[in-house]
């Protein structure tokens, strides 16, 4: 009994350490500029400012916010669709057709997944720059869509999920190779790409460096990169459309964990286990 | 179509028609892979071994001339890569554990049978994955401005900015590490510690010998991961370098290699900067990944 009580505890301190700063913006976006500073941080000012500060997030700069919103939904969205996809028909192709060169494209995928991509994201740029992809959605949106993780992750659902002798059920059929896949092997692997495009999506939701480089148009800005700059403006005017402009920025995504919450466990143990 | 073919030949067009669909298959990852992903690391290599030699008075176009590894021994001299690298490794040495120690022991209670509320609290350290790394940094960066931090600390002060970065990394990536070592946890077989109960075997003893070596490979990875992660640290300071003038531009090796090529447009020596930080990443996970071999072999693990 007090083995449950002590460890509850402890778990309780770590959940209330969690949630302070989320708590700290939940209650400061309610608050006025100067209440920021007259208030005690922890909990709600004199009256409600929640309406007022949303108004200023959505007009300050003409409106670049919902902007830079709808940039985040398609880097993000349009950028995990496309590396799932892509990594789906690698793994596959890896997993499921012995090939000459097999060993070597797999050997070179897993050299890759060592290389961490802010590493590389430099050179990106300047290649970026040669080839006139600097400042354009597609700067950010294609090298997005790699990801070496990702194939090998595939590959090893393909290999757990696709049955080789459905595949050759499909040939005798008669159905071509592409069609086996996208009516075959897709749907087998579907929940384990589900996982694959959730984590590709808070990937490129976190990458902050490779936008910074290529994004020079403030209209093209996803809604880190827009913030951050509010946020180093010295004078700290913005920080009350700062403060609630995260606040709005992480709650879609927070929403989609706890209801996608299911995705978030099992594949990526499949994942672990076998590195 | 009838699949009645004679046998020769049906292998033969099986194995073209396999390579030909394998190659299909491949065709949009390998594309997208070799253009943002080979040609930047050979352009960035290409342009590490050159050096921009200027006119006697430094009127002129530049000259770029050829100057083998000149560019690696000028990163590995300069104090600002040294004092990085310094920075870096005191913040691994202590950040790390603290981080991968915390992970194990909520992945630990919330395998156990002595917690209660183990869906919410999952949840809740999970939670920190949702917010972009940057977003947390500002939100903490608030924190622990003292005008208006409801700790009343100056806690963006030189002396201690470090080990503040040290808990924004710290809040963002215990509870994805946790579910990581969670997830190994629940794959072990229930009868194993079953057993080792009935022998007598208390939850620290069960814990300790049984259960941390039996995850120790998903240990391993979340070390490897957050080794790189350390090495790569960037987003976090950058962050704090617009509101504090303790972080600068340099702070971090990649901050550095970032300043040098934009702002002094020294493509070369940036470009050199990132190659050395990548061979270090990959040298530094080969050599964790030797040590835990060998720690094993020994059995202190």
């Amino acid at each position: 009994m007090r083995a449950q009580v002590l460890t509850t505890a402890f778990l309780f301190v770590v959940a209330v350490y969690i949630l302070l700063p989320v708590w700290w913006m939940v209650v400061s976006a309610t608050k006025s500029a100067a209440d920021l500073f007259d208030t005690p941080g922890l909990w709600f000012g004199g009256d409600l400012h929640l309406a007022g500060n949303i108004d200023r997030v959505m007009s300050q700069d003409g409106g670049l916010y919902s902007r830079w919103l709808l940039n985040t939904l398609i880097y993000s969205g349009g950028g995990a669709l496309g590396a799932t996809l892509l990594a789906a028909m690698a793994g596959y192709a890896l997993a499921k057709y012995p090939f000459r060169g097999r060993g070597v494209v797999f050997a070179i995928v897993m050299g890759a997944v060592l290389i961490p991509a802010p590493l590389i994201t430099l050179p990106l740029y300047l290649l970026e720059s040669r080839i006139g992809l600097l400042n354009t959605m597609w700067g950010v949106l294609l090298p997005c869509m790699v990801s070496p993780f990702g194939v090998y992750l595939a590959r090893a659902y393909a290999e757990a999920a696709v049955p080789d002798t459905l595949l050759e059920a499909g040939r005798i059929d008669g159905a071509g190779e592409l069609r086996i896949f996208f009516t075959v092997g897709i749907r087998l692997m579907a929940p384990a790409l589900v996982t694959l495009f959730l984590f590709q999506f808070v990937a490129i939701w976190n990458n902050f460096f490779l936008p910074m480089m290529v994004l020079n148009d403030q209209a093209l800005w996803p809604v880190t990169l827009g913030l951050v700059k509010w946020h180093g403006i010295r004078t700290g005017f913005l920080r009350d459309a700062v403060v609630t402009g995260a606040l709005i920025s992480i709650v879609p995504v927070i929403l989609a964990f706890v209801s996608l919450q299911r995705f978030w466990k099992a594949d990526l143990a499949a994942g672990s286990v076998k590195l | 179509m009838t699949g009645g073919a004679s046998g020769g030949t049906s292998g033969r067009v099986t194995s073209r028609v396999t390579n030909r669909a394998a190659l299909i298959f491949l065709l949009p990852f390998g594309a997208l892979f070799v253009v943002f992903f080979v040609l930047p690391i050979g352009y960035a290599v290409n342009e590490s071994l050159y050096k921009l030699k200027r006119s006697g008075l430094g009127f002129g176009t530049p000259e770029r001339v050829f100057s083998g590894l000149a560019n690696y021994a000028a990163v590995f001299r300069d104090d600002t890569f040294l004092t990085g690298v310094r920075r870096l490794l005191l913040f691994g040495i202590v950040q790390v554990p603290i981080m991968l120690g915390l992970a194990l022991v909520l992945a630990l209670l919330l395998d156990g049978h002595a917690a209660r509320f183990k869906r919410f609290f999952r949840l809740v350290y999970f939670l920190p994955y949702a917010v972009p790394g940057v977003i947390a940094a500002i939100v903490w960066s608030f924190l622990y401005t003292p005008e208006i931090s409801p700790f009343g600390l100056d806690l963006l002060d030189g002396g201690v900015v470090l080990w503040s970065i040290g808990n924004i990394v710290t809040w963002t990536w215990t509870g994805f590490n946790m579910l990581v070592i969670y997830s190994a946890l629940r794959a072990i077989p229930k009868e194993l510690c079953e057993a080792a109960a009935m022998d007598g075997a208390s939850a620290w003893r069960i814990a300790w010998s049984i259960k941390v070596p039996m995850v120790r490979p998903s240990l391993i990875l979340t070390g490897v991961f957050s080794i790189i992660g350390t090495l790569q640290l960037f987003n976090e300071p950058t962050v704090l370098s617009g509101v504090t003038t303790a972080v600068s531009k340099s702070y971090t090796p990649l901050m550095w290699s970032l300043q040098v090529a934009l702002d002094n447009n020294d493509y070369a020596l940036g470009s050199a900067i990132a190659i050395v930080l990548a061979l270090l990443a990959g040298a530094l996970s080969f050599l964790f990944l030797r040590l835990s071999a060998w720690l094993t072999r020994r059995g202190v693990m």
